[in-house]
């Protein structure tokens, strides 16, 4: 092997000089190759994120409004005891999004679980199942809040006649003060417990039959298989799909803006912290106040996510 | 001894392919049947009935007797496709879930492999956070900028925005696939000879085709049906079709022949390409999910 292909370096390097410095980058390169690959793509996300957000919090501090021109003044945490003691917008906006979320969550979680069991051994048509399950996720969000503005017309829309044949009075659905967020969280429902499905049915196929089995001998039935053997084993991918859809379903913004539009309807009836603060920036153009409450929407998803992590961690164990 | 055989063959034979577990009842099997039925009904009928209304006229939609029964029309289409220059807003949506999924590809596939290699788990963190802080935080400061570069509304700008959303989307997805690609592969292509980067090019890269499709397509569809980057960065002529399908209801909301025809123009791309897809989506979608 060696006779044949004699090490190339000592010969080329003699040879020409550019070679030389061609071998001995891709050396360089071979060498270096871990952050080689992993900087331009944390270089770009560091600039896209580490800096609006270091942005986010000076402006949090400042006065900054109307135009992004303006002068602006330093007034230290004058916006966060404006945000903080605001309670016709900011603190309802935080009881609704804590709201949509859980609500959302516990039906998809809970919808999931049951679908995903159903699913979970094989059966004649289920590719067909499979092609339902997949065609909300996919669809434009945007494009799904239309949709169910027209099923949920309270004069034309197929939820009032449905109800109506059988004999229940129309409802006011997404106009209603009180019924809206009930309604957005019901579209939520539709788009996303899909996903849960996925996740979960991916835990229940990695699971080992064996405990199951066991379970069976000794005589248990299904409902005491599932509580006992297949739910302990099943909570560590519950938390996973909690937490992927959790982050998604704080920051909903779609389907809310699709349906009630600015300030979430006339009543802000389902003004979540993301549409209030998009609202904020966006439409009234308060950069300072807006950027204190995105610091304080930040806090809570991070202190969320590290609440469920810890519990993934202790049901891990 | 041949009767034996006869009657044993195919009866040992038949469990095989059908389930491990025949245990199911006829009552269990029953429930399910009508269960997945329920379910399936749940999921599409909407879909279903947004296709049904973009077919007819404003009039037949108002009239709940023709709720099923109605002479379809492509008059909404026509008006949405012609009219409101939507063949525009389908390219612009396109152009820029193509760019930003194809750069996000070039940046994203070499970081997630050197990540999962090298169990970067840390600066892996940084890149995932992206996923966790509400986009409105990264808009304000990006409008800033962008505004004062006067550059607010450029395809620039508007596949930098989408890139944001799919590059974390990549870097989680090839993880996980890389982390599942045997180790050994690479070392014996290194011990024949290949660098350390040849063997990244020349072997993982061409096994991790299945994988890089995966992160592409669902980057895709996510750039596809974003709707705040675009609401706020992008202009006129760069407007993509959620962003089209809002201004419609705008000035037009009780148009809802027209309304539900844009969006069916929206999803139907979007749909055909994860039916042909189907299982890439799925395991994108459940990357990494079930590890602990």
């Amino acid at each position: 092997m060696s006779v044949l292909n004699p090490p190339r370096s000592a010969g080329t390097r003699n040879a020409s000089g550019r070679k030389g410095t061609g071998r001995s980058f891709s050396a360089w390169a071979n060498r270096h190759r871990k952050w080689l690959f992993a900087a331009p793509a944390m270089v770009f996300v560091g600039v896209l994120i580490v800096f609006p957000l270091a942005w986010t919090l000076y402006l949090s501090l400042t006065d900054s409004q109307g135009s992004v021109r303006a002068a602006t003044d330093f007034i230290g945490l004058k916006n966060y005891l404006t945000v903080l003691t605001d309670m016709e917008r900011f603190w309802p906006a935080v009881g609704r999004t804590l709201a949509f979320t859980g609500v959302a969550l516990a039906f998809e979680v809970v919808l999931g679980m049951g679908i995903a069991l159903l699913l979970w051994r094989p059966f004649r048509g289920e590719k067909w199942v499979r092609v339902a399950i997949l065609l909300p996720l996919v669809a434009t969000p945007v494009a799904v809040g239309m949709m169910w503005r027209l099923i949920f017309d309270p004069n034309i829309g197929f939820a009032n006649q449905l109800l109506g044949a059988i004999g229940i009075p129309p409802q006011p659905w997404l106009s209603g003060q009180d019924t809206a967020l009930g309604t957005t969280i019901f579209m939520d429902v539709w788009q996303w417990t899909p996903m849960v499905v996925l996740i979960l049915l991916a835990g229940l196929t990695s699971l080992s039959d064996e405990p199951d089995e066991a379970a069976r001998v000794d005589g248990a039935n299904a409902f005491q298989r599932f509580f006992y053997i297949t739910l302990p084993l099943m909570m560590p991918t519950v938390i996973v799909a909690i937490l992927l859809r959790g982050i998604d379903a704080l920051k909903t913004f779609d389907i809310l803006y699709a349906t009630k539009g600015k300030g979430g309807g006339s009543f802000h009836e389902v003004e979540t912290l993301n549409v209030y603060a998009y609202g904020l920036s966006f439409d009234y153009n308060q950069y300072g106040l807006s950027s204190a409450v995105l610091i304080l929407f930040f806090m809570i998803i991070i202190g969320i996510m590290w609440l469920l992590t810890m519990r993934k961690k202790a049901v891990s164990k | 001894m041949t009767v034996v055989t006869d009657s044993t063959t195919p009866a040992a034979a038949k469990p095989a392919p059908r389930r491990r577990k025949p245990l199911a009842t006829r009552a269990y099997k029953v429930f399910r049947v009508v269960a997945l039925i329920v379910v399936v009904l749940f999921l599409l009928a909407p879909l279903f009935w947004m296709l049904l209304a973009s077919l007819k006229t404003n009039v037949d939609i108002y009239d709940t007797a023709k709720a099923v029964v109605f002479s379809p029309t492509f008059e909404n289409y026509a008006n949405v496709l012609q009219r409101n220059n939507y063949f525009v807003f389908i390219f612009n949506s396109f152009w820029v879930a193509f760019v930003s999924t194809a750069l996000s590809i070039v940046l994203g596939v070499p970081a997630a492999y050197a990540m999962s290699r090298f169990t970067m788990h840390r600066s892996a963190l940084v890149v995932l956070m992206a996923r966790v802080i509400p986009g409105v935080s990264l808009l304000v400061p990006w409008y800033y900028v962008f505004s004062n570069l006067r550059m607010v509304g450029s395809f620039e700008v508007l596949i930098l925005s989408h890139m944001f959303v799919a590059l974390p989307l990549i870097v989680y997805i090839m993880m996980s696939y890389f982390d599942s690609l045997p180790l050994e592969l690479e070392e014996s292509a290194e011990v024949d000879g290949l660098t350390p980067i040849g063997a990244f090019r020349r072997i993982t890269l061409p096994l991790s085709v299945a994988g890089i499709a995966t992160a592409g397509i669902l980057s895709f569809i996510f750039s596809w049906n974003n709707f705040m980057f675009a609401l706020v960065l992008s202009g006129a002529k760069t407007k993509t079709l959620p962003v089209a399908i809002f201004d419609f209801v705008s000035y037009a909301s009780i148009d809802w022949g027209g309304l539900m025809a844009a969006a069916t123009v929206v999803t139907i791309p979007i749909m055909i390409i994860a039916l042909f897809t189907q299982k890439y989506i799925v395991s994108g979608l459940t990357a990494g999910a079930t590890k602990g």
